[in-house]
């Protein structure tokens, strides 16, 4: 241990905050990880990251910070998240830039490298991704790169955790070195002009943060800030002069009038032109084509492409419900027995009612669904992983065009068929703000993996095994069909307007390392159980006791008083049930159910099934617990049928089934998602809309299903 | 003026002009799609309504709206 020992902390001496820069999907994240052992979300597709995170770790005696920003690729402010990025960079606080680039596709990359370079911040160039390089037969000479541009660039990887201890230490050298300004040259034309700008600068001994080069170019090429800067400067009026002068001349030189893409242009040549100096690409034939092309020459035919997306989604619910439900019977069969074995330890009747009816009986009925929901998480996982994410995105853009929708809308939206908080935030990737509230609006169509609980339980009830799987599938695809037209109504009416253009990187397919998809996967699992553990657990608990109390003394001594008239033990038994029954008509939330029960009337919904969905506000999985609290104390059914499954089967009629799953499917999302969903948004009155749509919608939808239902059964 | 889209499937061509505008002029520009760059049309989605073009290494989806902004050299073959 070090002693603090004078006015400086050596804590805060030793401090370098690093902000992670680089173009989308080149492995931002996973350095990170790689570096610092922590967690990020990892990704094969555009729109990952949406929101910068900050991670801390020590290296040596120093601590970092590392700001994981969303990617950008150029310095401009298309998406919000690229917005991020870019305020980042220019308003807050950082020592030091770590641009990641991918090495299989530097000259891309360096395109905002480039920019980067004309902020006058100190910067280390990571050239992440060199195993995949290696294998494509790309040489890149890291130094003689570094000794071009006067940059430390350093070959490293992500995934083989390759040079990792070389770029922190490329990164300790910079920060304790004073700034070197990075070497970036333009055309003559261009050079000239700066040139005279910045020379005009250093004869006023004008001083900023940045260089007075990079002020020249970033006057040239107008950037906002610079010029915001200057404007106010007394030497404005001469520079202006100087400015449009020199603006004329460069237009001139390039035979366009539009700056940015003049600079664009620039960058490139000079990118080009250190890439042929540096990166060596064995030639390969070429007849050869890529693996990625080979798998895209199937997966997004024009023809095959969408029944195969198709097939993968009936696969993933087939397994979902098959696998899934093995596991299922022995979790629900454990808590069975576990409930049991507690109970008959405990003598106090209203405690063992509490322990096993509430907590035991709720949380069991959430965590008999893990198995359904690790299966649901992996494909999930895969899909991201692999690349095939933004494939599906650019077969469904056409369709989903017709709708209203946005083809990268189904980023979101499929995201959201795991949790609708994640997929919120990443409504981020879309740029304009009325396809965006668009998306978000819709994403709650999507049915969430805390959906899927309900939907299992129901169609496990209704349904023949075999077919179950099929009806999970069908009611996903409801779900997103509804969503769907939903959209083009809201559309037609709330947003109306020109339409957002799509362009999107379809990434390179990449093989998930199973390291990556078990971790994945686990996360989000654990969260599940952790909130059946600790938020489902107390939800339960109240739903517990609102169901248990007020005990009515009347009916007991009703009962009491025709118990003793009956003689047969069948008899009394049956009269305790009833008993039970009564009572919990008239506890608090049997009084709620009651009261709310003419609303749901139409809907052929009792008032456990109506106390249900209003728990189900708080979150979804509470749907399933709260009627397997309901079913376990108002057991009014024969002794041996002790499932859940059993109880729904029994108890609803196949028509209030169908109209409580269609309800489950449309109606408001969990409290936590609504917060996001607002914050999103931007503005409560959003989620006033939110309500009243889902609401009415479901409420329509779900009263059609039933009348239909009834028909036809 | 030949556009992009003019292409069939697998056909190679270089870029002439873009005709976009405001940021998305910026996003193609910074995917690297300029006066000069070389571009291949990969594939079609169904009924053409999206393309996806490579351009270096880059493969984009573009929709036929976009992609009809990027005027291309007459095709030689
Ligand atoms: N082969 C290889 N793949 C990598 C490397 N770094 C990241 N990836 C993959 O690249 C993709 C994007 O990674 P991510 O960290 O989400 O990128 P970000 O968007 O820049 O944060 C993921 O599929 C990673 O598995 C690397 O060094 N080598
Ligand atoms: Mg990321």
């Amino acid at each position: 241990m070090q002693q603090n020992s004078g006015p400086t902390c050596p804590v805060i001496a030793n401090h370098i905050k690093i902000a992670l820069v680089g173009q989308p999907n080149v492995g931002k994240s996973m350095l990170v990880n790689s570096i610092s052992n922590a967690h990020l979300h990892v990704g094969n597709f555009t729109g990952v990251t949406v929101e910068k995170t900050e991670v801390l770790f020590d290296y040596k005696d120093y601590h970092f910070t590392v700001v994981d920003l969303p990617g950008t690729y150029a310095f401009t402010n298309y998406t919000i998240e690229e917005r991020v990025t870019h305020d980042f960079l220019c308003n807050e606080e950082y020592d030091l830039v770590i641009n990641v680039v991918d090495s299989t596709n530097l000259e891309k990359n360096l395109q905002l490298t480039a920019e980067l370079m004309t902020m006058s911040k100190k910067m280390v160039l990571a050239l992440n991704m060199s195993d995949e390089a290696e294998k494509e037969g790309i040489e890149i000479n890291a130094p003689y790169l570094s000794q071009l541009i006067d940059l430390p660039a350093i070959a490293v990887s992500a995934v083989s955790k390759l040079g990792l201890d070389e770029l922190v230490e490329a990164v300790i050298k910079v920060h304790e070195a004073p700034l070197v300004e990075p070497k970036l040259i333009f055309s003559e034309a261009v050079e000239e002009e700066i040139g005279h700008i910045q020379g005009y600068l250093d004869r006023h001994r004008f001083k900023a943060a940045i260089s007075n080069r990079n002020i020249a170019v970033n006057l040239l090429q107008n950037e906002t800030k610079t010029y915001r800067v200057l404007h106010d400067n007394p030497l404005w009026t001469e520079l202006q002069p100087m400015l449009i002068e020199a603006d004329r001349h460069i237009e001139l030189h390039h035979d366009s009038e539009d700056i940015k893409e003049i600079f664009a242009e620039e960058y490139a040549a000079f990118n080009r032109g250190i890439i042929t100096e540096v990166v060596k690409e064995k030639k390969q034939s070429i007849v050869k084509k890529t693996m990625t092309e080979r798998i895209d020459s199937v997966l997004i035919h024009p023809f095959l492409g969408i029944p195969i997306f198709l097939f993968f989604m009936w696969s993933l619910f087939q397994l979902t419900f098959e696998i899934g439900s093995i596991p299922m019977e022995w979790i629900d069969a454990f808590f069975g027995w576990f409930g049991d074995l507690v109970g008959n330890t405990i003598a106090h009747e209203a405690t063992r009612s509490l322990i096993v009816d509430g907590i035991i009986a709720g949380v069991g009925a959430v965590v008999m669904f893990v198995p359904n929901i690790m299966i649901l998480f992996i494909g999930i996982a895969l899909l991201e992983a692999t690349g095939y994410m933004s494939r599906v995105a650019f077969l469904l853009d056409g369709f989903f065009h017709k709708f209203g929708l946005h083809g990268q809308s189904f980023i979101p939206l499929v995201t959201g068929f795991g949790c609708s908080i994640p997929a919120y935030m990443s409504a981020r990737i879309l740029k304009n703000d009325r396809d965006r509230l668009l998306t978000l609006f819709i994403i709650g169509f999507m049915s969430c993996g805390a959906r899927l609980p309900v939907y299992v339980l129901f169609a496990g009830a209704f349904f023949s095994e075999s077919a179950a799987g099929n009806i999970l599938f069908a009611i996903y695809i409801t779900g997103a069909v509804i969503g769907l037209f939903a959209a083009k109504i809201l559309k037609m009416t709330a947003f109306k307007g020109a339409d957002e253009p799509f362009v999107m990187e379809m990434p390179k397919y990449r093989l998930p390392s199973f390291k990556l998809i078990w971790h994945t996967v686990m996360t989000k699992t654990w969260m599940y159980l952790k909130k059946a553990g600790t938020f489902i657990a107390a939800a339960t608990v109240l739903v517990w006791f609102l169901s248990t109390y007020p005990h009515n003394e009347e009916l007991n001594s009703t009962y009491a008083v025709q118990v003793e008239q009956v003689q047969s033990d069948e008899e009394k038994s049956l009269l305790a049930n009833k008993l039970q029954v009564s009572q919990l008509e008239h506890s608090y939330l049997g009084s709620i159910g009651k009261f709310m029960e003419p609303a749901f009337e139409p809907l052929g919904f009792d008032w456990k099934m109506t106390v249900a969905l209003q728990a189900g506000l708080a979150a979804k999985e509470v749907v399933v617990s709260t009627l397997g609290v309901l079913y376990a104390i108002g057991d009014d059914v024969d002794e041996e049928s002790s499932s859940l499954v059993d109880a729904i089967s029994k108890n609803i009629p196949f028509a209030s089934g169908v109209a409580f799953i269609v309800f489950v499917m449309i109606y408001l999302p969990c409290l936590a998602a609504s917060v996001v969903f607002t914050r999103e948004a931007g503005g409560i009155k959003y989620f006033v809309y939110l309500f009243i749509f889902t609401t009415i919608t479901a409420y329509v939808l779900s009263f059609i299903a039933y009348r239909v239902t009834l028909l036809i059964t | 003026m030949n556009i992009l889209t003019n292409c069939p499937r697998g056909c190679e061509t270089t870029v002439k002009k873009l005709h976009a505008t405001g940021p998305l002029k910026q996003r193609l520009v910074s995917f690297g799609i300029i006066k000069g760059a070389t571009v291949t049309l990969m594939e079609y989605a169904p009924r053409k309504s999206t393309v996806e073009v490579k351009v270096g290494k880059t493969r984009l989806a573009l929709r036929k709206e976009e992609a009809d902004m990027i005027e291309v050299e007459d095709a030689a073959k």
